[in-house]
């Protein structure tokens, strides 16, 4: 501890060129930070996916419709404690870049397997008996003014009303949150009745999108799962039964290459940054080689010279990636309130974690070389150069 | 006035000559925007090829019609009495026998999974007419052969095919109600249907228990035809469609995805570019330093503020420029044409499309350069022209 002082003033020697390095690296862990909040916001769908609900689709496309009566088949399978049937309504909000989901399904046993959806009960037993009902998001109420009462007009993308209009409109009753904020980008969408919209639709009627299925016991899932698909094999109707993990996990490979790219990019700039921190550690090295040898006049060790510079280096990157993440945990609320989507778009303490470790190779890295250079620094020569 | 360009000129030369003795900290400069500007024209050019692919597909002449407020082919249902309705409408082009140059399409989607994974992708099902090539001149079988009618046998894209190796010429791959055959491969100039399998429309039709179709393209009579053509059917009592110029249509469904790469791909390289300028004004703040004996020297002889303030501006501008070309060229010769699949939001489907990095990507790419070279050249060169000249050579 007692170095601390040398140290924090040899990082100090040259303030602007220490300033600008390190808000360099700062930028560099902002970066970071942003990117990999936004992939995680991706992948957020596979971690929060509940360990006991399947989903059943039809066996070739998510697209495909199922009979209604699918539903009464799976809810008798041993195993099975509740199901909702779910259609994609596909429907905007005045227009068409106004988008977010909206399901029919059956609301009862929805919110039951959905613990983390929180509706206020009293808006809970509103929606239940309102026909015409539905309930929104918090995130989505508030981007577009949604108060308890109004009618909210949504035009339908694929199903027309009977008299082959497009226009719905819905009795807000409720507006449900996540019990956990972070989740919130997950649930961002609004719920009707199924039996409304099977009623009032032009065409497809008895049909629904997919099913979701909440079992007794997550260990069972592997068997439940074969049970419902073996229920409609060789039907007209085949299905695709797997775990919501699974399910949610097949959007986020769906994205394909974008997640290579975004890796890529991370490591272009860590690239490009290894090159202006690296030379200015050298730079500020060979500036002050005859104090080095000062120091090893005074008795330092080789290794206390190799260890000094090294712990220059350390806190110079460790600083500027924490000023860097900080930055980013500031940015981010508002950053997340203006994409629609990514309403839970916030730092996790992995990618925390993981800036640190980054930190640290770097400051290594970036470190080593101009601290071989001081421990192998010869007195005389050092002292006499100048 | 001569008398300054001479200078600046001298100097210049002084600077730039003396730029390989400081190669290691010159480097930092060409580096750091070469990160930098790489970065941004790779993505940049993933939105150019994936815009150029959607919007590429169609013509002038060719119209989609959907049915009114659907905003793509999945969504859309046309039924056969309304398909008829639109052939016979004004503007629409006829053959040599009178029929309407027209096919009316079922778009439905399968999964496929890739050679190392189970996880299903979402993969376009087109089913459609033999004689497509009608409607769609640009299609070409490249290997095998077409579909037959009534058969259930699929074509596939050259996207997909190479895209996903797990579909090949004679395998199967599952559409609707089992496997189908594989029989050819076919192109349609680099557009969104190569992402595409094409299936005859009445084996699909039964396979699937549909029983009406998802959208008619059709070929007009020329461009200008469309107004008239589309004033006709949105006065049409009996339904509700929405025709479209089929290059509209396609560029709307790259829009979104479009605007995520191009504002992923700015914010990142503003982000980087501000890192880059610390670093530039750091080396640029250095090469200023170790000069300071010769800029107070040039001073004391008469040398001007302008001069030295132009001349380290230069040194940097050409540094910036070194980096740039090679950020640009690194990225032209990494990406360019480097295909890529993946999940078209705004249609539900896969997409492939190849890096684009068109001139005027680089174009930018060397401005950004640019751009942060001037910044970091201005404030140091600044100080070296405000660099109190006896202090400086008492120091030297």
């Amino acid at each position: 501890m007692k170095y601390l002082p040398l140290i924090w003033a040899a990082l100090w020697r040259r303030k602007p060129r220490t300033i600008f390095t390190m808000l360099s690296i700062v930028v560099a862990f902002l970066l970071y930070a942003l990117l990999s909040a936004v992939n995680a916001a991706f992948n957020a769908g596979v971690e929060i996916a509940g360990a006991d609900r399947l989903i059943t689709t039809g066996r070739y496309s998510l697209t495909q419709v199922l009979p209604f009566g699918h539903l009464q088949q799976v809810r008798s399978v041993p195993g099975v404690t509740s199901v909702a049937g779910q259609s994609w309504f596909g429907g905007y909000y005045q227009k068409e870049s106004n988008f977010f989901p909206q399901f029919p399904t059956q609301i009862e046993p929805y919110l039951e397997m959905y613990p983390e959806i929180v509706l206020p009960e009293e808006q809970k037993q509103a929606m239940l008996n309102t026909r015409t009902g539905a309930i929104v998001a918090k995130t989505l109420a508030d981007r577009y003014g949604f108060k308890v009462g109004d009618r909210v007009p949504i035009i339908a993308g694929i199903w027309p009303l009977a008299d082959g209009s497009n226009n719905w409109e819905f009795d807000l009753v409720g507006i449900f949150d996540t019990k956990n904020p972070k989740e919130r980008s997950m649930y961002e969408m609004l719920l009707f009745h199924h039996e409304y919209f099977d009623e009032a639709r032009q065409f497809g009627k008895g049909t629904i999108g997919w099913i979701v299925i909440k079992t007794e016991d997550p260990d069972r899932n592997e068997e439940i799962v074969e049970a419902v698909d073996d229920l409609f094999a060789n039907s007209p109707n085949e299905t695709r039964t797997e775990t919501e993990r699974a399910f949610n996990q097949s959007f986020v490979k769906q994205m394909g290459d974008i997640g290579l790219i975004m890796s890529s990019i991370i490591g272009a700039v860590f690239f490009t940054l290894l090159f202006l921190t690296g030379n200015t550690m050298m730079q500020s090295v060979r500036e002050r080689i005859p104090e080095l040898a000062v120091l090893k006049t005074l008795g330092y060790s080789d290794v206390g010279v190799l260890a000094l510079v090294l712990a220059e280096s350390l806190a110079l990157c460790v600083l500027a990636a924490l000023v860097g993440i900080g930055l980013a945990g500031l940015l981010l609320p508002g950053i997340a309130a203006k994409l629609p989507g990514f309403s839970g778009l916030a730092l996790k303490p992995e990618a925390f974690a993981g800036a640190l470790g980054i930190a640290v190779l770097l400051a290594l890295i970036v470190g080593l070389p101009p601290a071989l250079r001081a421990m192998r620094l010869k007195i005389v020569d050092a002292l006499a150069a100048h | 006035m001569a008398n300054t360009l001479n200078q600046i000129g001298a100097v210049t030369a002084l600077n730039v000559r003396s730029i390989p003795s400081r190669l290691g900290t010159s480097l930092v400069i060409v580096i750091g925007i070469a990160g930098v500007v790489g970065v941004l024209v790779a993505l940049l050019s993933m939105g150019a090829g994936f815009a150029a692919t959607l919007g590429g597909t169609g013509t002038e002449e060719r119209t989609i019609v959907l049915r009114g407020g659907s905003v793509d082919e999945l969504s859309s249902v046309i039924t056969r009495e309304q398909s008829q309705i639109i052939g016979d409408a004004p503007g629409v082009a006829r053959d040599a026998d009178g029929k309407p140059v027209m096919v009316a399409e079922f778009y439905l989607l399968t999964d496929v999974a890739k050679p190392d994974s189970t996880s299903p992708n979402n993969v376009v099902v087109r089913g459609t007419q033999s004689d497509v090539a009608r409607v769609r001149p640009e299609f070409r079988i490249v290997e095998g052969r077409m579909f037959e009618s009534g058969v259930r046998e699929v074509i596939i894209g050259t996207g997909v095919a190479r895209q996903f190796e797990t579909l090949q010429l004679g395998g199967t791959v599952d559409v609707r109600d089992g496997a189908w055959n594989i029989v050819g491969i076919f192109e349609t100039g680099g557009d969104v249907h190569e992402s595409e399998l094409w299936v005859d429309a009445g084996a699909l039709e039964t396979a699937s228990r549909r029983s009406a179709f998802n959208s008619v393209t059709l070929q007009l009579e020329s461009a200008d035809a469309f107004q008239t053509f589309k004033d006709a059917l949105t006065t049409d009592p009996r339904m509700v469609v929405n025709p479209q110029r089929q290059t509209d249509y396609y560029a709307s469904r790259s829009e979104q995805l479009h605007m995520l790469i191009r504002i992923l791909g700015y914010t990142v390289a503003v982000i980087m570019g501000i890192g880059a300028v610390f670093g530039a004004l750091n080396v640029m703040y250095a090469a200023v330093a170790t000069r300071t004996v010769e800029i107070a020297t040039l001073r004391a002889l008469g040398f001007g503020g302008l001069p030295v303030v132009i001349s380290v501006m230069i040194e940097s501008l050409l540094l910036a420029l070194a980096g740039g070309l090679v950020g640009a060229l690194g990225a032209y010769l990494f990406f360019n044409g480097f295909t890529v699949n993946t999940l078209n939001f705004q249609t539900f489907s896969q997409v492939a499309f190849a890096f684009q990095v068109t001139p005027e990507l680089i174009r930018q790419g060397i401005v950004w350069a640019l751009v942060m070279g001037l910044i970091g050249g201005l404030f140091p060169a600044v100080r070296a022209a405000r660099l109190p000249v006896v202090d400086a050579l008492r120091a030297g």
